[in-house]
């Protein structure tokens, strides 16, 4: 069922050995590293391979420092996405041993030395180069989001209550990983049909902002395809500010769009309503 | 030649997608002028999304005494006197209405007990003046502008490195660069240039800054003939992480201490009671006693010495761990678990919680934190009209961090968001008002076009260049070396002479692969950017001999009142770095006689 997101590599690769002159594990107790072996998708969407890196790694360094470990001693032009290398700005996503992660975030000591760590570009999204997506389609979706509309007359005097219920969801690092663990977008490639998680979570926040007054209910039902998602709740397990993407923003629209659609009274109220107009 | 390239005409380019680029274009697009805004990464991933305490503004929503003078004043005394006295005015004077406008466009600050724009303490300012959304400012500042941006249709080229402005005779014309996805050129010809590109924080081997900050914006300012001012003054952060060594550097936000966190040395001293200098003595508590009720919201009592400005608390931190009072892993003890609940600290202080459990896998709730000054910010930068930030070359304008004047010898927390929004804004403005004026493009020169496209290709062609990943690491050490916190005559001259030797292989660095999203040929262009402005910062510590604010000087510890009112202007001539004193521009009476007035204490409330 698994169909392949255009511009991506295969699932398996050929795995070459880039170098290996440190045994695998060992921690050398001058340097006071350890030696990991890194797998390292290399390639563009058309094109790659596997590529086996030894890297030396000592205590406290995240997956995101064993690349750039890379890029200065073996291979300077390694594609990586990052910034704040503090999980604050989402831009260092990607998948390690199959697991959307952001690899600032991924401590070394969270894996084993001995077997290596497969580290590859975000599935759902077509490959620019090694570990770096084409997350544009993003972006457009975002752009046919409704934006921020107050009333004309907002004064801005709300209660900090009022600011709580939004902000969960504006905690939101944009990191797509969401949107790349969802299997809607995933495997079945739905981009056309279905906004994926991240622009629930972004609706959501501007549903529940105190002085917001847009109704994107017809967007979410029509363009946005809420429908889509049948709850397997994977957004929120890989969500890396703990988001409850699944319960606290996309259930909600989804009763939203229940209420105004499919309420059987909702339903008599509008065909009333348009016999009036 | 660049009849091939993908050309592009904008009337207002805006270089930086931070919260200054994207007021600044916010704001031209309110003329009638076609708006673009280039950055090197995604759309959202700038370095404001890192920004914690909150924005300086006088709102006086939780202190009604506080005004624009309040702030203004506490600006200047921040700053040493040394910044301009125009920009720090019309920075206090238009602040609140930017956070006014911010919350308008959908930004959701904390609240008042009355369903106000919270504001918070910080360091140096008197009155609780921060706007601020837990410790998650500055995301929530960049997805409300990043979506005004947005829904107002202005056209993004994200991933997009600007390499060289173009000039057509001494006004600019335009911006040349490369798209990262495939390495291909873009041309932009635009009537109106506006620098947003931040800091230069990759100067040094520890700091807060991204790779992003490479001093693009001062290096191409600089080559287009504006002028660099207050370079000596660079901002250590007092707070950012120590261990693990790969996360050294990392900031942990002033919040901590403006929600009562204290700073211990090992010998369990609240060192910094020992630091309080004369200019602030009588403004901050002089007792524990004191410093616990400000924390319990008393605020007839000072605050804490540990909220003194950042350069004063830097020193401190520094002069403890060289005496040999530091932590374990070579800072100090900064913490809040014994000071707040453990209810309170998570909600005040969510990031960090999580940033010291995910990254050092500690309970800030439980366990202090260590600390050790990082890089954090340049005070100096582009000189710019104060009123439009226009740089001295005619169409190019300057706003945020890239930009100087504003901050002075040290730059109060809260400062930043506050003059991103104000200054972009006023920017924006200015150069739309240019391009409006205009009916036609500057012309292009293509072979100067054909020339810069040509040492950008240079990299692939070298046999045997600098690797620039190397250079790039010798270049922080030099830096931190010859160039950091604590300088004297000897280190800054052997840093010169290091930096020059940089400076030639810089010119002759080689890197191999394809054009596509190549890190290591973006790093030559970057290094050179970096070595540039590391001269500059050398060159201006050097000349300065005197210790003010961030500047310290081991051979000249005191201020010295004859540069009280000086600044170093840093220029090139002839490809030559030209360094002219000159006067700081004077405050004009009414500001005059509100710094001679001014106590620093507070008004009875």
């Amino acid at each position: 069922m698994s169909t392949q997101t255009e511009g991506q590599p295969p699932a398996e690769e050929a795995t070459t050995e880039e170098q290996s002159d440190e045994p695998t594990g060992d921690r050398d107790p001058e340097t006071d590293t350890t030696t990991y072996t890194l797998e390292v998708y290399r390639g563009d969407g058309e094109d790659g391979e596997l590529v086996t890196y030894d890297v030396p790694i000592q205590a406290g360094m995240v997956l995101l420092d064993a690349l750039h470990w890379i890029q200065a001693n073996r291979q300077p032009d390694l594609a990586v996405r990052w910034n704040c290398k503090s999980g604050r700005c989402g831009s260092c996503s990607m998948e390690i041993d199959g697991m959307p992660s952001l690899s600032c975030m991924k401590r070394m000591s969270e894996y084993d030395a001995d077997t290596p760590i497969r580290v590859t570009p975000m599935r759902a999204f077509p490959v620019v180069k090694d570990l770096v997506c084409d997350v544009s389609w993003n972006y457009e979706v975002n752009a046919e989001i409704e934006p921020f509309t107050p009333a004309p007359d907002a004064d801005f005097t709300f209660y900090q209550p009022d600011v709580e219920r939004s902000r969960e969801f504006r905690r939101c690092i944009e990191c797509f990983l969401c949107q790349d663990v969802c299997h809607v977008l995933r495997e079945h490639d739905k981009k056309d049909a279905y906004a994926g998680p991240r622009y629930l979570v972004r609706s959501a926040g501007l549903h529940f902002h105190p002085e917001d007054t847009a109704d994107r209910t017809e967007w979410m039902k029509e363009d946005a395809g809420v429908g889509y998602c049948n709850i397997t709740h994977c957004c929120s397990d890989v969500c890396p500010e703990d988001i409850e993407i699944t319960d606290n923003a996309i259930i909600p629209q989804k009763e939203r769009v229940v209420d105004e659609y499919y309420d059987p009274l909702a339903q008599i109220k509008r065909k009333l309503s348009d016999v009036w107009s | 030649m660049s009849e091939s390239i993908d050309t592009h005409e904008l009337d207002v380019l805006v270089i930086g997608a931070g919260g200054a680029g994207l007021s600044a274009a916010i704001s031209a697009a309110e003329r009638d002028v076609s708006v673009g805004v280039v950055c090197k990464s995604l759309l959202g991933k700038a370095h404001t999304v890192m920004a914690e305490g909150g924005i300086a503004a006088a709102l006086g929503n939780v202190a009604p005494a506080d005004d624009w003078k309040s702030h203004f004043l506490d600006t200047m005394k921040g700053g040493w006197g040394l910044n301009d006295p125009r920009m720090a005015e019309i920075h206090a004077k238009e602040s609140p209405e930017r956070v006014r406008t911010l919350q308008e466009w959908g930004a959701l600050f904390d609240r008042t007990d009355d369903g106000k724009i919270s504001q918070r303490p910080f360091g140096g300012h008197r009155y609780d003046r921060l706007a601020h959304v837990g410790d998650r400012t500055g995301l929530e500042m960049i997805r409300t502008l990043q979506d005004k941006t947005v829904a107002e249709g202005i056209d993004v080229y994200q991933e997009c490195t600007t390499t060289h402005l173009l000039l057509d005779g001494d006004q600019v014309a335009g911006a040349l660069g490369v798209w990262r996805d495939d390495g291909s050129p873009i041309l932009f010809r635009s009537k109106a240039v506006i620098l947003a590109t931040g800091g230069l924080g990759q100067c040094y081997r520890i700091t807060s800054n991204s790779w992003e900050y490479t001093a693009d914006g001062h290096a191409m300012a600089l080559r287009a003939g504006a002028a660099l001012v207050d370079m000596a003054f660079v901002q250590f952060h007092p707070t950012g992480m120590v261990w693990p060594k790969s996360v050294q550097g990392t900031l942990v936000t002033e919040g901590v201490r403006g929600e009562g966190g204290i700073l211990l040395n090992s010998e369990d001293e609240r060192f910094m009671f020992d630091y309080v200098p004369d200019a602030y003595e009588g403004s901050v508590a002089p007792t524990v006693e004191e410093a616990d009720r400000w924390v319990a919201g008393d605020r007839d009592a000072r605050p804490p010495p540990e909220l003194l400005t950042r350069d004063v608390v830097a020193r401190a931190i520094l002069s403890e761990v060289s005496a040999g009072r530091g932590s374990p892993h070579g800072g100090v003890f900064l913490d809040i678990a014994n000071q707040r609940s453990t209810e309170y600290i998570q909600e005040k202080l969510p990031a960090m919680v999580h940033q010291f459990r995910e990254l050092a896998e500690i309970d800030i709730t439980e366990d202090p934190m260590e600390v050790f000054p990082t890089c954090h910010y340049m005070m100096g930068g582009i000189r710019v009209d104060p009123e439009t930030q226009e740089t001295a070359v005619p169409g190019l304008y300057a706003s945020g961090e890239v930009a100087g004047g504003l901050h002075g010898a040290n730059r109060l927390g809260g400062n930043s968001l506050s003059d991103l929004l104000v200054f972009g804004n006023r920017a924006g403005h200015a150069a739309g008002d240019r391009a409006e004026g205009m009916d036609t493009f500057p012309p292009i020169d293509d072979e100067d076009v054909t020339n810069k496209l040509n040492s950008l290709e240079a990299p692939f062609e070298r046999e045997d260049g600098t690797d620039p990943y190397a250079l790039h690491a010798e270049l922080q050490t030099v830096m931190e070396e010859y160039v950091g916190i604590m300088r004297d005559d000897d280190r800054l001259t052997t840093g010169i002479e290091r930096l020059e030797d940089l400076a030639e292989r810089a010119a002759n660095t080689a890197t191999d692969g394809s054009r596509a999203y190549n890190p290591g040929w973006e790093k030559c262009f970057a290094v050179r950017h970096l070595v540039e402005a590391g001269l500059a910062i050398a060159h201006a510590a050097r000349e300065r001999t005197e210790s003010r604010g961030a500047h310290t000087r081991i051979d000249y510890p005191e201020p010295d009142e004859e540069l009280e009112r000086v600044e170093f202007a840093i220029s090139l001539v002839g490809g030559e770095i030209d360094i002219a004193r000159e006067a700081v521009p004077a405050p004009r009476e009414e500001l005059r006689e509100m710094l001679q007035a001014d106590t620093g204490e507070e008004e009875t409330q």
